[in-house]
């Protein structure tokens, strides 16, 4: 079995900020769209009831701020990505082309689910992300560039220590980040495991 | 120094130490649905792997289920398509399938317990959020992404980092007409939507002890909620006794042996604790979330806050909030007017919710202006309430009586919010737009709430209007 995982290291671009904490992956992805046998198009859906919201309230949602198409790293406030165990929000933004969310905080499934697809997440204090928030509304042409090795994100003037759990950040440098491979190699030592556990000889032959 | 069950269960379960310093552990109960399961077989076909360990994978259909018209082929194209991707998918894979003819479907987390496979001491794991329905058991059973979902079929394992564990003991006893559902909406209310991240959730205490496991699996299915990727009681006899004679539980000979293991899995009276929080059951009062979290409630006796009472961080928060829900600062909880009335899901869609429910509307009409429906959590919730005379009771009084799925809890079905539509309801997310409109309104309570409210036509505090209207307890 072969990894198809590839090093993660740096990501540099524009930026949108999605204002709010604990935004939810009902709003990141609304569940009509988990109607679908594939992960396709869910990109064109990202915040799609949000971004109707906004323009309902004669508001513009940032994504649909043309100055922020393109944008490579999304800016979020605290416990994003709360909710749902969907995969379809992480890959809604990841398919829109987003490749890295910077947070005050994450929601724990969210984070997991955004490394398993090379979507690095990661943290800053909140007055940081509030400064990261303001360039990015301002100066929306801005560069940003995140070096997971130094762990800084770097825009402007601005240097921001940036912070993700070490297994997370160990997987995408080292690009092992998509596990399944090395979860199954070696079975052998996957099947002592489950020989010591009692239960496995009780469990009724499946009828 | 003793151990608590979290860490009991998960040294059992470790296969090996990953270079990233995650933890290879064996899975001992896979739960596959619909939705988060067709990517991951299509991968696995992609890349030439197998599913591991058939025997220990389990599937039902359960999200975009109809709840009316059950006939195939769905008229929803997609569900149809998403329903055949999943037969074909255990077909090939040779995975046992609950599916609808089989008189043992229902929703994922409803029908794992009931089928006798959630058991404790197990590892188990679900693409799906609520899968920490099943700590419930004593078992560790965690939500999964669908790649997560993709290497458990082809390693019957995950890559984990362990969590650490705060016991919440919910003291004394549950004063009358304050349910499961109440004690939990007051966990994440105190501790908030984002208190448990980090953590597994150890639920203790007499309050917890003297819990029916429909009732324990009510507040360890919301433990996501509150942030906490996993939730769990300690194994008892009410366990034991609930999983005897189940068609996956172990045997009469085994069960002795079983009974002992589990037993001794239980967190250990000196076991070390990351935190403890302690919460009085007597000042439990029934709870309403007024908000756009599951952490935005309050007693149903009580007001809804002002932004000036809050600390400056969560005001927009709270702004944000009202504003979506059109309700206004300051104004009472109770008497808020409903158009929609949900008992179902997999919070509250078990054989005792429907009986408390039936209780109230018993005699009682809903309300002229209420929608009022019904859905049981599994194909054999409905049969033993079937038998019970519970559909009549409800049909009688108003209600829609329908086949078993996840219905108006997140609607990727026909049922659905309309508009601006306010929903009383028995699950367990009121995010904007969960129910199916983007405009939607959802009120979490228990279910005996949902039916009091139904009748009502507004929010009751099922206390004093039982006893006004002659029904409760
Ligand atoms: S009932 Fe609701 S929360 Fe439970 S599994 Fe179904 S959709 Fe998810």
């Amino acid at each position: 079995m072969s990894s198809t995982s590839s090093k993660i290291a740096r990501i540099s671009g524009r930026a949108v900020a999605v204002r709010g904490d604990d935004i939810d992956t009902d709003r990141i992805i609304p569940a009509r769209y988990l109607k679908t046998i594939t992960f396709e198009g869910l990109g064109d859906h990202l915040f799609e009831d949000d971004r109707a919201e906004a323009t309902r309230n004669g508001q513009v949602h940032p994504l649909d701020r043309p100055d922020h198409h393109g944008a490579r790293l999304l800016i979020g406030q605290s416990n994003f990505g709360c909710g749902s165990s969907r995969e379809h929000a992480p890959q809604a933004i990841l398919r829109w082309g987003i490749r890295a969310v910077v947070a005050g905080s994450f929601a724990e499934i969210f984070a997991g689910n955004s490394v398993m697809i090379g979507l690095p997440c990661v943290s800053a204090l909140p007055d940081e992300i509030d400064a990261l928030i303001a360039l990015c509304e301002s100066q929306p042409s801005l560069e940003f560039d995140l070096d997971l090795d130094a762990g800084v994100i770097r825009a402007g003037d601005l240097t921001v220590a940036i912070s993700m759990p070490d297994s997370a950040r160990s997987s995408l440098l080292s690009g092992s980040w998509d596990a399944t491979s090395l979860l199954a190699a070696d079975y052998e030592q996957v099947e002592a495991t489950s020989a010591r556990l009692p239960y496995i000889r009780w469990a009724p032959r499946l009828g | 120094m003793g151990r608590t069950l979290f860490q009991k269960v998960w040294d059992q379960h470790t296969v090996r130490t990953l270079p990233n310093g995650q933890t290879q552990l064996y899975i001992g109960l896979h739960l596959v649905h619909e939705v988060t399961s067709p990517q991951a077989f299509a991968e696995l076909r992609e890349r030439g792997w197998t599913v591991k360990a058939p025997e220990r994978t389990f599937a039902t259909v359960d999200h975009i289920v109809p709840t009316r018209a059950q006939a195939r082929p769905f008229a929803d194209e997609m569900a149809e398509s998403m329903t055949r991707a999943l037969e074909r998918n255990c077909r090939d894979f040779n995975i046992k399938f609950f599916d609808l003819g089989s008189g043992s479907q229902g929703i994922v987390h409803v029908i794992g317990p009931e089928m006798g496979l959630t058991q404790p001491g197990m590892t188990i794991a679900c693409g799906d959020s609520h899968t920490s329905t099943h700590g419930a058991f004593g078992a560790i059973a965690f939500g999964i992404g669908t790649s997560q979902v993709r290497d458990v079929l082809a390693s019957q394992c995950l890559a984990l980092s362990p969590l650490k564990v705060r016991r919440i003991e919910v003291n004394g006893s549950l004063k009358p007409g304050v349910y499961a559902k109440d004690v939990i909406l007051t966990i994440i209310g105190r501790l908030g939507v984002k208190g448990g991240t980090g953590y597994a959730y150890e639920y203790a205490g007499q309050a917890i002890d003297r819990m029916t496991m429909d009732e324990r699996m009510t507040i360890c299915n919301m433990s996501i909620e509150g942030g906490a990727r996993a939730g769990y009681v300690n194994p008892d006899e009410t366990t034991f006794e609930f999983l005897r004679g189940r068609p996956f539980a172990p045997g009469a000979e085994a069960f002795p042996a079983a009974v002992d293991w589990w037993r001794s899995l239980a967190s250990d009276a000196d076991a070390r604790w990351d935190d403890i929080v302690r919460l009085e059951g007597a000042d439990i009062a029934p709870t309403v979330t007024w908000g756009i979290n599951p952490g935005q409630s309050v007693a149903v006796s009580e007001t809804l806050p002002r932004p000036e009472d809050v600390p400056a961080a969560e005001r927009a928060g709270l702004t944000e909030a009202l504003d979506f829900m059109g309700f206004s600062a300051g104004r009472p909880m109770a008497g808020t007017r409903i158009d929609v009335a949900f008992i179902g899901s997999c919070t509250n869609g078990r054989l005792s919710d429907l009986r408390e429910a039936a209780h109230v509307v018993a005699g009682n009409r809903v309300a002229s202006h209420v929608r009022a429906l019904v859905v049981p959590g599994s194909q054999k919730v409905a049969i033993a309430a079937e038998k019970e005379g519970l559909d009549e009771v409800f049909r009688a009084a108003g209600f829609e009586w329908r086949g078993a799925g996840c219905s108006m809890c997140l609607a990727m079905n026909p049922d659905r919010l309309e508009g601006r539509e306010v929903c009383a309801s028995s699950s367990n997310r009121n995010f904007k737009g969960r129910q199916g409109s983007p405009t939607g309104r959802t009120l979490l309570m228990s279910p005996a709430m949902v039916a009091a409210a139904a009748v009502a036509g507004e929010v009751v505090d099922i206390r004093t209007w039982a006893v006004a209207a002659g029904v409760g307890r």
